[in-house]
């Protein structure tokens, strides 16, 4: 047997001190409460390995090799994932061993893990104006369903509404997690805006409703501008309301609690995360502090903490009764190994933005969101939805007057290097051939006008 | 000079013997919170201007926003350089204890492993971190072949028929199953009647949660006197209202539950479905499999066994099995093969739908298939054999303790991991097994006890990987010997520590007092700041 590098007691010498030692003959003694009958015979049937590191270098590059990322053309694509620039500091704090390969250390050996968590938070808080952020769940869709579960245990009610301009698979998730207590119906958007349709959410309002939700901007990147009318809607109602609101525009755009967010939630890839082919993403839940909100939040929250050394910060678990680690089933949903570090890594993100960098992102991605539509909009045979609204990173651009499907479009720019953005024709059949272009800071005026040049080349008659 | 003494000589050599225990002291930066970093007009990063042209062309776009709507004020975010936020976070990290640096094998049922850096520079690869989710599969064709490959090879090592490498955790995996043990039940008519699920003690506490949280009622198998769940107990417990059973083998005691295809059959014989939480899967890798146990479904914790780092408690990633007959509740899209080129198959009519956005975890899921394919069959195999050495190896260095007791199965061999008992030296001397943890990390090491509750008294559980090496593991069995002759000797000593570490002792107190606990700075300021100004 080779000694394998990963494996110190692979090496037969060692294995048969350490059986001596034991009083055992042979590895094999030490399965002996496992039945003969259930046992692998054999080797399993897996592919030959790659024992030494190069080999598997080549191997595994080999394969990544044959992807086109988003560094290799101009993309595009947004639809819940972003292309955002991830500051070097960000990788080098994530890619620390200290943090990478640590896990449920004591508030003691793992201080820095908590500090940072904490830290992370605070800054969240900032960003959100409110006082309670939890150590992050998976992602986005997680933390919106999460929020709703929450509203529905607060308001004992058995219904949500949710704005109709959400993303199906968002929209998938949280039916699927909300089925055991409450159903979901849905609010549509003007057709001419795309912000929810006030009337037809006061009409289906009424005593089963335990949370509105809405995104802002919305899946459409539309801004909803009549996001206090929507609260007061809600608040009316004896229902909470819920927005889930993506953190990089809050830089410019008012946060959602003085609107009357009651939870606030949304996913923070956008801070600091590279997009991974969607491993990303995490999520936050955000409450004021007042304990009948912070009791219903499943996850972990680091409170700040005395020590018996005056003028030392030490950190430890906030109401930690809440959750399933404490009672199991009695808790608030679950808990368990989420999406930690890439808190730290938005806590990093928004140490290095600080207060005018994350002002200034903002105002350059509304800039060349409406650079884009502008542009675009001009073109004969193509339309941008919701033209009067006001956008942020993404908007609905609609092809039908060019006689192409988007599939065709798409395949036409991917040629020049160029990904156009999320197909939603049958996502939102009621758009037709349409297709949700996403523009963040990293797209710059040259790429926009690329953009332009060739769907103007592609879809001329 | 006397050249041929042995005594030390002027320049201090030779050095004498390093003592046996670390004088290990941890970095105590005593670092701020961040917001008292901050320094007005500091920038840590500069942002792409807008491009003039652009600008002009638009005018002022957010001008026209209703008042209101533009936020009003900057966010009070802390103001550093680069350098500044750069250091503040590598003295936290140093305030950290991550396992390259210590002898990991404390945090059981965790299976803290090695995760080789070269995986960790394959999942850094532009060609993977700037890949978006929604490129055309075209593009995506290498990222894809993994994806597919490794679902392959999970089918080889569960002996299920299909995976889904979408959950992002374990417990993201487990609710996964449970939302497709409800869409079975649906399909045939049972949805509404069958609201039951049973589960064990010695399962992780994710498996009673996830249950609860899917809408189900959970019934929890407590264990015999030999630490086996009670088969009576399951079989008074299932009825037509059984669902599942969501059980771990071997449990977090490292006991292997010789009689799981029994529990299986008396599940399958009342029309529940077994679901098997392979968190524990780490010592029976090529031993044993999900399939000739009997299993519906499986999930494995790909950050646990298949070694992806742990991250500070995540991003992880799972991967859910299942057999053919549940193949078609699995979450949407699934990664098909058609010649040799792979695409994304959303038309699953059946399917539960999304459990996360998009497709999995990717650098963690190109990670766990660098890591098999680092060792193949043979290799997993030594993976798990020697995780089951190194286990009971330490058993006999930390059951021979005064002090420890091993609860259950006496004399029988555990599996990977071993929930042991400072219920003796607790009488002795009034010292708990949290504390017993917190002196033990003066000495550079974790520990963890149990999950809640302590069924085991005054728990602790060790799970030495196979990454440990045999001193690596006589040191951790040294320092326990030393602090529980410690707490004999000077109580105190141990009801005070730590001492090395980053922080002394928290007074916790304030966490579970809603007018006192803060979660975030600001809150901290209102509450214990500026409200006593």
């Amino acid at each position: 047997m080779t000694v394998h590098p990963y494996i110190p007691n692979s090496d037969p010498e060692v294995r048969a001190r350490m059986l001596r030692a034991i009083g055992a003959e042979s590895i094999e003694d030490l399965y002996e409460s496992i039945p003969e009958g259930l046992r692998v015979e054999g080797l399993l049937n897996l592919p030959e390995p790659f024992v030494a590191e190069a080999d598997l270098v080549r191997h595994v590059e080999g394969l990544l090799n044959r992807n086109v990322s988003t560094r290799d053309a101009v993309s595009f694509l947004g639809a819940g994932c972003y292309a955002h620039h991830v500051p070097a500091v960000c990788d080098e704090v994530n890619g620390r061993s200290e943090f990478l390969t640590a896990y449920a250390g004591e508030p003691y050996e793992d201080h820095g893990r908590f500090q940072a968590l904490f830290e992370y938070a605070s800054m969240m808080g900032e960003l959100l104006e409110m006082d309670v952020v939890n150590v992050p769940v998976y992602d986005g869709y997680q933390a919106a369903a999460t929020a709703l579960r929450m509203a529905g245990r607060i308001t004992g009610r058995f219904t949500v509404l949710i704005a109709a301009s959400i993303a199906a698979d968002k929209r998938s998730k949280i039916v699927d997690y909300l089925k055991p207590d409450m159903g979901v119906r849905l609010v549509p958007s003007h057709a001419e805006s795309g912000t929810v349709d006030l009337a037809a959410l006061r009409e289906a309002l009424n005593e089963d409703v335990a949370a509105v939700l809405i995104e802002s901007p919305n899946y459409f990147g539309v801004v909803e501008v009549d996001i206090a009318h929507v609260a007061e809607h809600a608040h009316q109602n004896g229902s909470l309301f819920v927005v889930s609101a993506d953190p990089i525009s809050l830089g410019v755009l008012a946060p959602p609690a003085t609107h009357g967010g009651d939870i606030v939630c949304g996913d923070i890839q956008s801070l600091g995360m590279h997009q991974y082919f969607g491993g990303g993403h995490a999520g936050y839940i955000a409450v004021r502090d007042e304990e009948y909100l912070v009791e219903q939040l499943p996850s972990r929250l680091f409170g700040i903490a005395p020590t018996s050394v005056s003028g030392e910060y030490g950190f430890g678990d906030v109401a930690y009764e809440r959750t399933s680690f404490a009672v199991r089933e009695h808790g608030k949903e679950w808990v368990g190994t989420a999406a930690a570090l890439w808190g730290i890594t938005a806590g990093v993100y928004l140490a290095l933005m600080g207060p005018q960098g994350m002002t200034e992102i903002g105002e350059t991605i509304v800039a060349r969101t409406r650079y884009a539509m502008k542009r675009l909009s001009a073109l004969p045979r193509l339309r941008v939805h919701h033209l009067g609204s006001l956008h942020f990173r993404e908007f609905v651009l609609d092809v039908n007057d060019t006689g192409l499907t988007v599939a065709e479009i798409d395949e036409a720019l991917r040629s020049e290097g160029v990904f156009l953005g999320k197909d939603l024709s049958t996502e939102f059949p009621e758009f037709g051939q349409s297709v949700l272009v996403c523009v963040t800071e990293l797209t710059t005026k040259a790429n926009i006008d690329l953009l332009v040049m060739l769907l103007e080349k592609v879809t001329k008659v | 000079m006397d050249t041929t003494s042995n005594t030390i000589n002027s320049a201090g050599l030779p050095v004498e013997a390093k003592p046996k225990l670390r004088r290990f002291h941890q970095a105590r930066w005593d670092e701020p919170i961040i917001f008292q970093l901050s320094q007005s007009g500091q920038r840590g990063i500069l942002i792409p201007p807008t491009e003039q042209s652009l600008a002009e062309s638009i005018g002022g776009e957010l001008d026209k926003l209703p008042p209101g709507i533009r936020r009003a004020t900057p966010p009070a975010l802390p103001e550093m350089s680069q350098l500044h936020v750069l250091r503040h976070y590598l003295r936290l990290s140093q305030e950290n204890l991550g396992l390259d640096l210590n002898v990991d094998v404390g945090q059981g049922t965790c299976t803290m492993k090695y995760s080789p850096k070269v995986n960790d520079q394959l999942a850094s690869s532009h060609k993977l971190a700037d890949m978006h989710p929604l490129q055309h599969v075209e593009t995506a064709q290498g990222v894809l072949e993994i994806y597919w490959h490794l679902e392959q090879i999970l089918k080889e090592i569960s002996g299920m028929d299909r995976v889904s490498l979408q959950p992002g955790s374990g417990s993201s995996a487990i609710y996964a199953n449970v939302s497709m043990v409800r869409a079975y039940h649906e399909s045939r008519g049972e949805g509404d009647t069958r609201d039951e699920v049973i589960t064990t003690i010695f399962s992780h506490p994710s498996n009673a949660a996830c249950a609860k949280t899917a809408g189900y009622k959970v019934i929890t198998l407590y264990p015999d006197a030999d630490g086996y769940p009670d088969l009576d107990s399951l079989r008074a417990a299932v009825s037509e209202r059984t669902a599942a059973l969501l059980i771990t083998n071997p449990e977090d005691t490292g006991i292997f539950n010789t009689r799981i295809h029994e529990f299986v059959d008396v599940v399958h014989a009342a029309g529940g479905l077994a679901v098997y939480d392979q968190a524990n899967a780490n010592g029976i890798l090529g031993i044993i499999r999900a399939r000739e146990s009997g299993f519906d479904l499986c999930h494995f914790n790909l950050h646990k066994t298949f070694s992806t780092p742990h991250a500070s408690g995540g991003p992880a990633a799972g991967a859910s099995c299942v057999t053919a007959e549940l193949a078609p509740f699995l979450p949407v899209p699934i990664v098909e093969r058609d010649d040799d080129r792979f695409y994304l198959d959303y038309d699953r009519p059946q399917s539960i739908g999304k459990i996360r956005p998009f497709t999995g975890v990717g650098p963690n899921l190109v990670r766990a298939y660098s890591w098999i394919m680092s060792l193949g069959a043979e290799g997993l195999r030594t993976v798990a054999e020697t995780a089951v050495l190194n286990n009971n190896y330490l058993l006999y260095k930390v059951r021979s303790i005064r002090g420890v007791s091993v609860p259950y199965a006496t004399g029988k061999r555990r599996i990977e991991q071993v929930r042991y008992s400072w219920e003796e030296l607790f009488a002795d001397t009034g010292v708990h097994s949290e504390e017993i943890g917190i002196r033990a990390a003066d000495f550079g090491v974790h520990y963890w006890t149990s999950h809640h509750p302590y069924v085991v008294p005054e728990p602790f559980t060790l799970e030495p990987t196979e990454s440990f090496s045999q001193a690596d593991l006589d040191e951790y069995a040294a320092i326990l010997e030393h602090v529980a002759n410690e707490a004999r000797t000077d109580p105190d000593l141990i009801h005070n520590a730590p001492y090395n570490l980053p922080v002394h002792h928290i007074d916790s107190g304030a966490l579970d007092d809603p007018t006192q606990w803060a979660v975030t700075w600001r809150a901290y300021l209102r509450k214990h700041v500026i409200g006593k100004l």
